[in-house]
């Protein structure tokens, strides 16, 4: 709960600096002192109170402080200065303090995010399937839920997926450098592509805002797990493909229809679903090139004579994978 | 006169005013002696170091007991403690040296990647437990986490023996099913004492992190093959 700022802590005849604080006291923070608090609640009126206390405490020992310098004045002009200086200083301190923790008790408050995670299993299920299917209805706002938890579910389901394709793929590789890979991959491009198409929403005044697109996204990546997961275990590449328009392309369509219903004008429209739909797709067939063909990439290599360790195979992924997939490419374009 | 005045080093405090209108009165000092003599009576301070390290073994060890008969019960929450965990992820970083092709880089970075997966995974599905709702507190959250993963490294210790013995297709099922097994283990003892905490209808979202963070161990303890 949020109380409001609790009157002026002025002590100062010169006017201190908490005129421009931020008012209110946030609720708490992971508190570590509540270690064994077992109550969902009470933290949350323990952190007050405990920051409650702390500033009453500042504000006895601010006033403590100047009773004292207040009775030296009088000593004279050196002591005078000496006790200002002091005075001022201590008053730096103690404002500097409380602005940086009450900057700590905002930004650091998990309690921000707890609104996104407000959800019921039905509806992350319903979010799940309704991520396939898209909806016509472009002339009117489409509603896109704005919750965390699913996208950010499956964007670890996708880092899983990707490292089950390693094991299937049957390759004895150094997990270290493929795992911070597969991390890296799927939340640069969770983040990275959200904020970039926001951006450009953002250019062209499309009514979207960075939650609903990170939520937009991370659904879309449903459709992506399924056909990673079947084309890493049945490796008929007829079938990536078939899956590969299927799936990419319904949860295309569907986020492309979600921001065209929320985009005024032809030129912003193309701008702004083109570019989605050529990243999410382009993203699928990476996935599963890359990671697919780390095996035949790897194979040829150890025929060749230069390609020992492993780890330089790993992250030379590009270029190796390239090779091999044109190399394997070729021939099933000549088949057709 | 003085021991008084040493006993109550507060008492000068005693007559703050923190506004004019309205004096703060009362005794805010604090006694000093009876308190030490109090706290001797606890202190284990002076206790030989076999006896703190046995106390501390045998909490250790009661609560590996409940991860391998997970029933539903309070002990590993109400005294929760990190040196299981510790011992746990670092036995197990240790069982998966040594693998894989190459010699050279595998030391360093294999022992951290699986401590930094472990913590930073459990850290996540804590403050996911906690942002749906949980009533568990950060600490109690880490200590359930850690300490089921008892018996993945169970499996990784059995594992090794089974690479032993060789490497083939027959090996891999057993170590498939070994694996497989000891995962579901781990997943249905920390959801026995996780799902507690969580109201009702929610269960399946928590537990399924769980699910996903037992799974990626399992992962790297089933593909872990020795050096030639």
């Amino acid at each position: 709960t949020m109380s409001a700022g609790s009157g002026n802590k002025n002590t100062e005849p010169w006017g201190s600096f908490d005129d421009n604080l931020i008012q209110g006291s946030g609720s708490a923070v992971i508190d570590m002192e509540n270690m064994d608090d077992t109550s969902g609640s009470s933290f949350e009126d323990m952190g007050e109170l405990h920051q409650r206390m702390k500033e009453e405490e500042e504000v006895t020992e601010e006033a403590a402080a100047t009773e004292d310098h207040e009775d030296g004045e009088f000593l004279g002009m050196k002591g005078l200065k000496g006790q200002l200086g002091r005075q001022v200083a201590d008053e730096v301190w103690q404002a500097g303090k409380r602005q940086a923790s009450r900057a700590f008790n905002l930004y650091a408050n998990i309690d921000i995010l707890r609104p996104y995670f407000d959800v019921e299993p039905v509806q992350v299920r319903s979010r799940l399937m309704e991520s396939m299917i898209p909806v016509r209805m472009i002339n009117f706002p489409q509603k896109i839920a704005g919750e965390l938890y699913g996208p950010l579910m499956l964007v670890f389901t996708l880092v899983a997926i990707l490292l089950h394709g390693m094991k299937t793929s049957d390759t004895i590789i150094r997990e270290g450098t493929l795992m911070g890979t597969a991390i890296g991959t799927c939340f640069g491009y969770w983040l990275g592509v959200s904020s970039f198409i926001y951006f450009l929403a953002y250019l062209v005044n499309a009514q979207i805002t960075m939650l609903q697109m990170l939520s937009l996204l991370g659904y879309g990546l449903f459709g992506h797990c399924v056909v990673l997961l079947v084309s890493y275990n049945i490796h008929f590449h007829f079938l990536f493909y078939v899956l590969w328009l299927l799936c990419g392309g319904l949860s295309t369509l569907r986020m492309v229809a979600a921001l065209l219903s929320r985009t005024v004008g032809q030129t912003p429209r193309l701008l702004l679903c083109g570019t989605l739909s050529v990243l999410h797709m382009l993203f699928l067939l990476y996935l599963h090139f890359a990671y697919h063909k780390i095996v035949e990439g790897l194979l040829d290599s150890l025929e060749g004579p230069n390609m020992v360790p492993m780890q330089r195979v790993a992250r030379d992924v590009p270029e190796l994978t390239i090779n091999a997939t044109v190399r394997s490419l070729v021939p099933l374009l000549r088949a057709h | 006169q003085a021991s008084a005045d040493a006993n109550r080093p507060f008492a000068g405090l005693s007559d703050v005013s923190i506004s004019e209108d309205i004096p703060v009165e009362g005794d805010i000092s604090v006694p000093v002696g009876p308190s030490a003599r109090r706290d001797d009576e606890f202190s284990t301070l002076d206790e030989p170091v076999k006896e703190t390290v046995l106390r501390d073994l045998r909490a250790v060890g009661k609560k590996f007991v409940h991860v391998l008969y997970p029933k539903r019960s309070t002990a590993l929450l109400r005294d929760w403690d990190l040196w299981g965990p510790l011992l746990l992820c670092v036995t197990l970083a240790l069982l998966l040296q040594g693998g894989a092709a190459d010699s050279d880089y595998q030391g360093g970075p294999q022992f951290a990647e699986v401590f930094v997966i472990v913590w930073f995974g459990s850290i996540i599905i804590t403050i996911n437990s906690k942002l749906l709702g949980g009533t568990i507190s950060f600490f109690q959250s880490l200590c359930v986490l850690g300490y089921c993963i008892l018996p993945l490294t169970v499996a990784m210790a059995v594992c090794r023996i089974v690479l032993v013995a060789g490497s083939g297709s027959v090996s891999f099922a057993v170590r498939l099913v070994v694996v497989t097994a000891s995962f579901g283990w781990s997943t249905f003892a920390s959801t026995a004492f996780l799902a507690d905490s969580q109201p009702a209808n929610r269960k399946a979202l928590v537990v399924y992190p769980v699910f996903l963070f037992y799974f990626v161990i399992g992962w790297m303890v089933l593909t872990f093959s020795p050096s030639q």
